[in-house]
């Protein structure tokens, strides 16, 4: 009787790694999922902060993709072991601290590490020859197969015949014929091959499916880092970069400013973390106070929540400073002119 | 059988269907899981990885901000 050959593939939720796993299912391998969860992903919670976002359709892309493949996905949290990824990227970063390299590296690697442990075959992944600057090259493809200790072992469906054979076409477990050649920046071969297994309505991200790629969060790492005087990070901090209105008034400490109902909810679970600043006289932000703060720093941070709330243009607003120990004061500020805010503070 | 209770509130999705996963590795077909969260998000994001793995969302009740999902484990567990 012959074994069942089994293959795991890294699913994104992308279109790529969608198709990729499929070409496999074709040629009668056992395929499952795999999909890690570095904490900078951008789908799923992104949704749930934000009020206005809440009536958005929504859902978690790499399930979607598993429910289209009719395969078991196992969402891997590797918050801990990436930070070495993000803090130190042997290859570097790419435009913004995106480690993009060494993160695929790192998947890849994990997936090794995972199909050793339950005894499967192969690896899959959805990449292209020359499709992203960085990770997708036809000098970093090896590189990929190399440092993740993979080898042969990692095989890319959608670009296989632009590369040397893998050990699941010398072994015969995969017709190379039957897999692509895919390469490039086009997106039209993916659309259509999509369109030949049936899929509709799958996720096209614009911008990638990592915060680490946007320039806006990773001025925001870079800043609390500086200002930290390490880079350290754990997952409440990264998780409040993707939140609010960042100010940076002095260097010691900074100000997080819910924009809306769904982000001062969401705040609201930090009160007891963070030295926090409630308009009460108007309706307004929960403002978090991240740093150390003196009796001035705390009247300008009283000054700006006023200025945020919807007591802006009053005279007088009241506002209550909360410490995470229970003390609360209440104070009457003048809400600061938007023209005594520079640029330069808003993060 | 036996029933266990995950406590997912705070934790935004991915987080409470990746404690579900973990809650579950370790219980035989039939035990149930009680996940207590407080993300939306986890409304679709359960029951479709219980969907892919075979396994039952057989309540969902949801009061004021707390969502309490309970699973029960399928035979392919």
């Amino acid at each position: 009787m012959t074994r069942q050959i089994k293959a795991v593939a890294l699913i994104s939720g992308g279109l790529d790694s969608l198709l990729a796993a499929r070409v496999v299912m074709e040629q009668g391998v056992h395929v499952e999922g795999i999909n890690f969860y570095t904490g900078f992903c951008v789908e799923g919670h992104t949704h749930a902060i934000r009020k206005k976002d809440r009536d958005r359709p929504k859902r978690n892309n790499a399930l979607w993709s598993a429910e289209q493949l009719g395969i078991k996905l196992h969402i891997v949290d590797i918050i801990d072991e990436y930070k070495d990824v993000v803090i130190n990227p042997k290859h570097g970063y790419g435009s913004n601290l995106n480690p993009c390299l060494d993160c695929k590296i790192f998947m890849v690697n994990k997936a090794r590490e995972w199909i050793e442990a339950n005894g499967f075959d192969f690896i899959i992944t959805g990449e292209v020859v020359g499709q992203r600057p960085m990770s997708q090259r036809k000098d970093t493809l090896p590189v990929i197969a190399r440092d993740s200790g993979a080898g042969e072992r990692l095989v890319r469906p959608l670009c296989a015949q632009n590369l040397p054979a893998t050990l699941a076409e010398t072994e015969g477990w995969l017709d190379r014929e039957k897999l692509y050649g895919f390469n490039g920046r086009s997106r039209k071969p993916q659309i259509a091959l999509a369109r030949q297994f049936g899929f509709e309505d799958f996720a096209q991200p614009a911008g990638g499916c990592c915060f680490l790629t946007d320039k806006q969060y990773s001025v925001k790492l870079a800043d609390l880092w500086s200002t930290r005087g390490t880079r350290e990070y754990d997952l409440d901090d990264i998780m409040l970069l993707k939140v609010g209105r960042h100010l940076r008034p002095r260097p010691h400490f900074k100000l997080i400013v819910g924009r809306e109902e769904g982000e001062n909810r969401f705040l609201e679970g930090y009160r007891k973390r963070f030295i926090n600043i409630i308009p009460t006289s108007h309706s307004g932000p929960l403002v978090l106070l991240d740093g150390e703060a003196g009796v001035d720093d705390i009247e300008l941070a009283a000054r700006l929540t006023a200025r945020f709330s919807q007591g802006r243009d009053a005279q007088q607003v009241t506002v209550s400073v909360n410490r995470p120990e229970g003390e609360t004061e209440s104070l009457e500020v003048v809400p600061i002119p938007s023209e005594e805010i520079p640029e330069a503070w808003y993060v | 059988m036996s029933s266990v209770t995950v406590d997912a509130r705070n934790l935004l999705c991915p987080m409470p269907v990746i404690r579900t996963q973990d809650a579950l590795a370790g219980l035989q077909a039939g035990d149930v899981a009680v996940v207590l969260c407080t993300d939306p998000g986890v409304v679709h994001d359960i029951p479709a990885w219980c969907r892919v793995h075979g396994h039952e969302v057989s309540n969902i009740d949801q009061q004021d901000d707390l969502i309490t999902v309970t699973v029960r484990v399928g035979n392919s567990a």
